[in-house]
């Protein structure tokens, strides 16, 4: 082995006054930066990917991770990951892979947005006082309604309707599947999903048997590899999910190799340990609009028509692919967009393939508007969502509820590191390693995704109460109460909303 | 014997009607003029019988979990998707996509089949599901497919034909595909290995074409006689060596 000169993009340092040489850095750290070396710990920098673990476990403060001040000349073409990406490829002939969602500095629209408020000529609601309704239902709305009335005149809805999600937030879990995160911390999130009465999805990875308790709040996935899917898992939870496609890899598919397949995520998948499980791009069996809406069917006649949902990667001409998607059937679209997240996809796709969600969502609420099928479907807004402030702007615009992925992670302890698919992960989360996922506890952590969601869902009645409304479904789809700023015309023309000042 | 009529019926209704009739205790259902109703046993878990008399639509026996179906006529595209167990029947030839995901089970045609047969098809601890077909099969068969055995007999075919699509195998990692027949290296996905077959392959063959020969009264013997060739992944990790960590 030759050394790599890819320069490392960190530097772990020991403070050998404050090191008492306790050695939990070297416990720590799932990426073994740190081994024995008899007197005192030593250091390999290349390999540390700056998750903060050992930071936060040091009992006495003593290591600091520096960014590497070693930089290749001040180049303003030539940026640090290209030399370094370059070099890396040139020593493996491989991709270079990465996780979460795309670093790169791409506007982002969410912070060139800005709401309304209430004064003077129109009442601001209190929501401490008054009721503020955040209750969410996804699914097919009729397009009118016929109300009955018995002999005493009371009234009862005459209209048939779909099947719905009660949703008691507008917040939900962005699929993960147990292989690509831990089942700890799959349990977190159905943990939470639970308290905050939202749903988990299981991606695709089957739905192990320590989450049966939950399938009240979760979403079962069906993606091309079928992994776990038996007529159990459709019927286990409320709904099922077709994936197409996701933000971070558009038009690829999912690739957990072989070394990442242990016992447990065989026996969940249904799959023989250690082989490869490859979910190709495409269904094969999907090639059209009537293919998709043959699966949906399937899926429909398999559950007794439970709602179906599309999850597909925002591309640049996702409105009208959603408004196939609506026609073939589903029940909800979930759009992931440009910035979402994934464990695993090459450089080369994540960063430059897709449209952020933002665009999206005003280009498919629009289109959908404008065909008259609206209602038709909800639509779920993911890929990018990193506060209530852009939750609440992706419903403005026209999302029913946002997925969350990324944010959800962030409470077990990532710091957005982005080495998910080394299996690494010293936080235990996108880690099979038991030594690693026996960090996460369920319960602790699931408090505090659950302390999320109920921040959250208080700023968002706060919003709603300085926007002077009542109800998150008064907020949906209201661009009136958006305004631009800094955004040029046709920007602007594509959301659908009016400059600051206007 | 519970009888249904079809004739003229929306699938929703009919698939109502088989549900409501298993649910009433029924194990030998018999669905009469049948043309064309999608998504027929989808979703089924008990083990029981429908004999189908006519042409079924696309996704038969989608996610099916135990019946026995007899088709009796030809079928369409996309039967037994994701199926899990049980066993499918049919006396003519089928469409594209069979067998998509399935994970177990046995489909037996008698004659051949349309693209991409197979794919995906794996196997879990003691299910390892079988397609056999009788004919020739289009292109991509055993597409992806990670486990379970893919047989294609090509009876009426003479000897040394090929039976086979192009692309056959591409992407294979796991399960086994036996051919009757000759196989062209350059058709093949490069993931596949193409070989002779030996006893232990022989008397798994013979184990398999027992039962389908039962279904169609056919003499098992006479198949035999014919050499098979064996494809397997050549590595259950075909695409270990594509990433930079
Ligand atoms: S624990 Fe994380 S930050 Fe600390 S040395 Fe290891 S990789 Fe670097
Ligand atoms: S989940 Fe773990 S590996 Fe992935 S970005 Fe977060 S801390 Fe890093």
């Amino acid at each position: 082995m030759f050394k790599s000169l890819a320069l490392p993009e960190y530097l772990a340092t020991i403070d050998k006054e404050k090191c008492i040489r306790c050695k939990r850095c070297i416990q720590n750290c799932g990426w073994s930066v740190y081994s024995w070396g008899g007197d005192r710990v030593q250091i390999d920098t290349q390999k540390c990917v700056k998750c903060l673990r050992c930071y936060h476990y040091c009992p006495e403060e003593a290591i600091d991770i520096l960014n590497n001040e070693t930089r290749y000349k001040d180049n303003a073409n030539w940026g640090f990951s290209h030399i370094r990406n370059i070099k890396r490829q040139a020593e493996t002939g491989g991709m270079p892979l990465t996780g979460m969602g795309s670093d790169l500095p791409y506007t982002i629209l969410f912070d060139h947005l800005l709401l309304d408020a209430c004064q003077v000529t129109n009442p601001s609601i209190d929501p401490l006082r008054e009721p503020m309704e955040l209750r969410t239902y996804l699914g097919k709305k009729p397009a009118k309604i016929a109300i009955e009335r018995d002999k005493n005149e009371k009234p009862s809805l005459k209209t048939k309707l779909g099947p719905q999600i009660k949703l008691d937030v507008p917040f939900i879990f962005s699929p993960m599947s147990f292989g690509s995160i831990s089942l700890n911390a799959q349990k977190v999130l159905a943990y939470a999903a639970k308290e905050n009465g939202i749903v988990m999805n299981t991606g695709e990875g089957g739905l192990h048997e320590d989450l049966f308790p939950y399938t009240d709040n979760i979403i079962v996935q069906v993606a091309s590899g079928r992994f776990g899917v038996n007529p159990q898992y459709l019927n286990a939870g409320v709904a099922v999910e077709i994936k197409i496609g996701q933000g971070a890899k558009p038009g690829i598919g999912g690739h957990l190799p072989g070394e990442k397949i242990p016992l447990q995520v065989a026996k969940t998948r249904m799959i023989p340990v250690g082989s490869d499980a490859l979910s190709p791009a495409p269904q094969h069996d999907i090639y059209s609009i009537e293919d998709l809406r043959q699966l949906i069917y399937a899926l429909k006649e398999a559950t007794g028509y439970k709602p179906i949902s599309v999850k597909i990667a925002t591309v640049h001409n996702v409105a009208a692919i959603v408004s196939g998607i609506v026609r073939a059937g589903a029940d909800i679209v979930y759009l992931d967009g440009f910035r979402g997240g994934t464990g695993a996809a090459p450089n080369v796709i994540r960063d430059h393939m897709g449209i952020p969600i933002e665009y999206a969502v005003a280009a498919v609420d629009d289109r959908l508007r404008q065909e008259g099928i609206r209602n038709e479907a909800s639509i779920i807004a993911a890929g990018g969502i990193r506060s209530c402030a852009d939750a609440a702007k992706a419903i403005a615009l026209g999302a029913d509820a946002v997925g969350l992925g990324t944010t959800a992670l962030i409470t077990m302890g990532c710091t957005t590191c982005g080495k998910c698919y080394t299996g690494n992960c010293s936080w235990g989360i996108t880690s099979q390693r038991p030594e690693l996922t026996a960090r996460l506890d369920p319960e602790v952590f699931g408090e505090r995704l659950s302390n999320l969601i109920k921040a959250w869902s208080h700023e968002l009645q706060e919003i709603l109460g300085a926007l002077g409304v009542n109800s998150v479904e008064s907020l949906r789809g209201s661009r009136e109460r958006l305004r631009g700023i800094g955004l040029d015309e046709q920007t602007l023309d594509i959301l659908g909303v009016k400059p600051v000042g206007r | 014997m519970f009888e249904i009529d079809a004739k003229g019926v929306y699938y929703r209704e009919l698939n109502e009607d088989i549900r409501a009739a298993i649910e009433a205790g029924e194990k030998d259902i018999v669905l009469k003029n049948i043309n064309g109703q999608y998504y027929i046993g989808t979703g089924i878990t008990k083990k029981i019988n429908i004999t189908i008399e006519g042409v079924p639509g696309n996704d038969l026996a989608a996610f099916m979990d135990g019946p026995t179906i007899n088709v009796m006529d030809n079928a369409q595209d996309n039967i037994s998707n994701t199926m899990n167990s049980g066993k499918i029947i049919i006396h003519g030839h089928a469409g594209d996509v069979l067998g998509y995901g399935m994970r177990g089970g046995t489909m037996h045609i008698l004659k051949g089949v349309g693209y991409r047969v197979g794919i995906h098809m794996k196997a879990h601890k003691k299910q390892i599901p079988t397609i056999i077909s009788g004919g020739t099969a289009g292109n991509f068969f055993g597409e992806y497919m990670a486990g379970g055995t893919l047989i294609l007999l090509g009876l009426d075919s003479k000897e040394g034909e090929e039976l086979a699509g192009d692309y056959l195998g591409t992407g294979m990692h796991g399960g086994v595909i036996y051919i009757r027949g000759e196989v062209d290296k350059d058709k093949c996905g490069k993931e596949v290995g193409v070989m002779d077959t030996d006893e232990d392959d022989m008397k798994l063959i013979k184990e398999k074409l027992d039962d389908y020969c039962a279904d169609f009264d056919l003499d098992c013997n006479e198949i035999m006689k014919r050499p098979f060739k064996k494809l397997i992944p050549v590595s259950a990790r075909p695409y270990g060596n594509l990433y930079a960590y």
